[in-house]
C-alpha cells in the first residue's frame, strides 16, 4: 500500500533522510520509532505530497507521490505531529469543515468516527483550544477519518500524552486496522513499538532496522541482564561503568540493563565485583530485550566510526 | 541522614472560577531528593507547578520552597529556583556561551564570577568548541543538556523541570538523567514532571495527581507494591482510569 524506495532529503547542510525504503502492506499497521530528528516528519511530508523528494521514488496505493499527488491527496489522511486544527472553532465546527473540504459529510464517515467521537461529543460545542490533550488528539484523529481514507498517516500522536490517553489511542488504532485501513504511525516512545505489527527503527535519517517488534527483540546480539544492589542507582550505575568487563550498562526503571565483553562466568565475576564496591543484596538476572535495548545498541554501532 | 525540608505544601489551593484545578494538596520534598510529579493532561500540574514557582498566587493553603514562603516572598524565591520546561527556554539566536553569560546577569551573579563558571560549565557539557555557534544549530539531546545548565547556573537550591526529556533517543535520555542524578548528589532537590513511567521509577519518590488532587505519593517500589503490580505504568493505569 505504500512504498518507499532510496528516498533521499536534505535541508541545507542537514541530510533529513538518507536512502530510506521500506513497504507498508494493505491493511498493516506500520510504526517509525525513532526521537526527535530521525527524519519521521520529513517522511510523512514527503508521502503526503506535501514536499519533495531530492532522490528516490515512492507511492501511495497505485499513486506516485510527484505526478499523482492530487489523487493522493484524496485518500489519505493526515495528522501532523503539531496540532493544526482551527483553535477558535468548536469541536464540531472542526469536524464539518475537513468534512466539507472533502465533499462529504460528518454522517456519511460516522461508523468509522463514532468510536472515537462519542468521548469528545459532551464537548462537541467547546472552542478546540480549550481541549485538553488527549481530547485535542482524539479530535484530530476524528478530522483526518472524516473523508473515510485508505491510508492515515499519523505522526507523533502520542507525544506530549499522558500514559492512559496514551493507551486509549493505541487501542482506536487496533479497530481502526480492523476496518482495513493502512496505518503509518511514527513515536519517540520505545514502548509503543510493540503495538505495531510491523517497525522501521529510525535514527538520524537511516534506517537502522526492519522487522516485527519480535524480530527486533531476537536480534539483540548479547546475553542481556537485569542488575540492581540495595545501593543507590547512581551509585550502581556509577560502579558499573567503572568495570573493565562492562560493555553496556543503561538504566531501565528500577534495574540496570548490562551487557559482558566476556562470554562465560558473567555474573559470578559481576556478583563479586560488585560485591567488592561494597554492594548488598545483589540481583543479576537473565533477561529478554526490548525494542529499546535494541534501539540502543543499533545507535552505539552507529556512532562507531 | 539529612532531612532538611525544600519544598512543603499544605492545602495548597487553586480556584479558576468555579473550578478547582488544585484541591488542597499537601506534601514535602526533601532536600536532595528527586521528586516526581505525575498526573494526567488536566490533572492540575502546571497549575501546581506555577504556584510552587511563585509565577500565580493560590486560592488558598499554605506553601514553602527552598524556605520562602510561595504568597509573600515570590521575588526571593524565583531567585532561590531553577526552571526548565519542555520548550527549554534557551535563546535559539544566541549562542550557549551567550546563554549562559545572559541567564548569569539575570539572576545577578557577579560579572567577574559569570565568566570563568560559564566557561567552566561548556567545557563540563563538552560544548566548548561549539560554544560560539548558535544554539538553533545544536542537535536537540545538546539543547536540553544546555537548558538543564542554564536553569541550575545560578546553584538554586530547587530545580523544577517541567517534562525535560520528550523527543529525544534513548541514550541521551539517560546522559540527561545522569545529569539530574550527579545534581541530586550535590544536594540541589529535583521537582520532575514526566509522561515516561519509566522515568519515574529513577525518581526517589512520586506523586500522582488526579483531578486536582494528589491521589497517591511515595516510592516506586512501595507504590507498585501497594497497587499489586510490576510498574508504575500500571500503578498510573489503576490510579487514573
Amino acid at each position: 500500500m505504500i512504498q518507499v524506495a532510496h528516498i533521499v532529503k536534505s535541508y541545507e547542510s542537514t541530510k533529513a533522510l538518507q536512502d530510506i525504503s521500506f513497504d507498508v502492506v494493505q491493511g498493516q499497521l506500520f510504526g517509525l520509532i525513532g526521537p526527535d530528528g530521525a527524519g519521521k516528519t520529513t517522511l510523512f511530508r514527503i508521502l503526503t505530497t506535501l514536499l519533495l523528494p531530492d532522490e528516490g521514488q515512492a507511492r501511495v496505493g497505485e499513486w506516485d507521490i510527484r505526478k499523482d499527488y492530487k489523487k493522493i491527496r484524496k485518500q489519505v489522511g493526515y495528522m501532523p505531529g503539531r496540532f493544526s486544527l482551527y483553535q477558535d472553532l468548536t469541536v464540531e465546527e472542526n469536524l464539518s469543515f475537513f468534512a466539507t473540504i472533502f465533499g462529504t459529510t460528518i454522517r456519511e464517515s460516522y461508523h468509522l468516527i463514532k468510536d472515537i467521537y462519542v468521548q469528545i461529543e459532551p464537548f462537541k460545542d467547546r472552542r478546540a483550544g480549550a481541549l485538553s490533550g488527549g481530547m485535542k488528539q482524539k479530535l484530530a484523529l476524528c478530522c483526518a477519518l472524516v473523508h473515510s481514507p485508505q491510508v492515515l498517516f499519523l505522526d507523533e500522536p502520542t507525544t506530549g500524552v499522558d500514559p492512559v490517553s496514551r493507551k486509549e489511542f493505541w487501542d482506536m488504532l487496533k479497530n481502526l486496522k480492523r476496518a482495513g485501513i493502512t496505518i503509518l504511525v511514527s513515536t519517540p516512545f520505545m514502548d509503543e513499538a510493540s503495538r505495531c505489527e510491523q517497525i522501521a527503527l529510525l535514527q538520524k535519517g537511516k534506517v537502522l532496522a526492519i522487522d516485527t517488534p519480535k524480530g527486533i527483540r531476537k536480534s539483540f546480539s548479547k546475553p542481556l541482564w537485569s542488575v540492581n544492589s540495595n545501593t543507590d542507582m547512581y551509585q550502581l550505575l556509577q560502579d558499573l561503568n567503572r568495570y573493565d568487563r562492562t560493555a553496556s550498562a543503561f538504566t531501565f526503571g528500577e534495574s540496570v540493563h548490562y551487557t559482558d565483553r566476556q562470554e562465560e562466568g558473567i555474573s559470578e565475576a559481576l556478583r563479586q565485583y560488585l560485591a567488592q564496591q561494597g554492594h548488598r543484596e545483589v540481583r543479576i538476572q537473565p533477561l529478554e530485550a526490548s525494542i529499546e535495548d535494541r534501539f540502543m545498541e543499533l545507535m552505539s554501532r552507529e556512532d562507531e566510526p | 541522614m539529612n532531612h532538611e525540608v525544600a519544598i512543603r505544601a499544605e492545602g495548597l489551593t487553586r480556584k479558576f472560577g468555579a473550578f478547582t484545578a488544585v484541591d488542597h494538596i499537601s506534601f514535602s520534598v526533601e532536600k536532595g531528593e528527586i521528586f516526581g510529579f505525575l498526573g494526567a493532561n488536566g490533572a492540575g500540574k502546571t497549575t501546581a507547578i506555577k504556584m510552587l514557582c511563585g509565577l500565580l498566587q493560590p486560592s488558598g493553603g499554605k506553601a514553602s520552597v527552598g524556605g520562602f514562603d510561595i504568597f509573600r516572598q515570590t521575588g526571593q524565591l524565583r531567585r532561590n529556583i531553577g526552571y526548565m520546561s519542555q520548550r527549554f527556554s534557551l535563546y535559539e539566536d544566541l549562542s550557549p556561551y551567550e546563554n549562559l553569560r545572559f541567564y548569569g546577569g539575570i539572576y545577578g551573579l557577579p560579572r567577574r564570577e559569570i565568566k570563568p563558571k560559564a566557561e567552566a560549565v561548556l567545557k563540563k557539557l563538552g560544548l566548548w568548541e561549539e560554544k560560539d555557534q548558535l544554539v538553533s544549530a545544536l542537535p536537540l539531546g545538546w539543547k536540553q543538556k544546555l537548558a538543564f545548565s542554564v536553569a541550575s547556573f545560578h546553584e538554586p537550591a530547587i530545580v523544577f523541570l517541567d517534562e525535560p526529556t520528550s523527543g529525544v533517543d534513548p541514550v541521551t535520555r539517560r546522559q540527561f538523567w545522569h545529569m539530574i542524578y550527579e545534581a541530586a548528589h550535590q544536594g540541589t532537590t529535583i521537582f520532575i514532571t514526566t509522561h515516561y513511567m519509566e522515568e519515574a521509577e529513577y525518581c526517589k519518590r512520586v506523586s500522582i495527581m488526579v483531578s486536582g488532587r494528589i491521589q497517591a505519593l511515595d516510592t516506586p517500589g512501595k507504590l507498585k507494591e501497594q497497587y499489586q503490580v510490576s510498574s508504575m505504568d500500571e500503578v498510573f493505569l489503576k490510579l487514573t482510569r
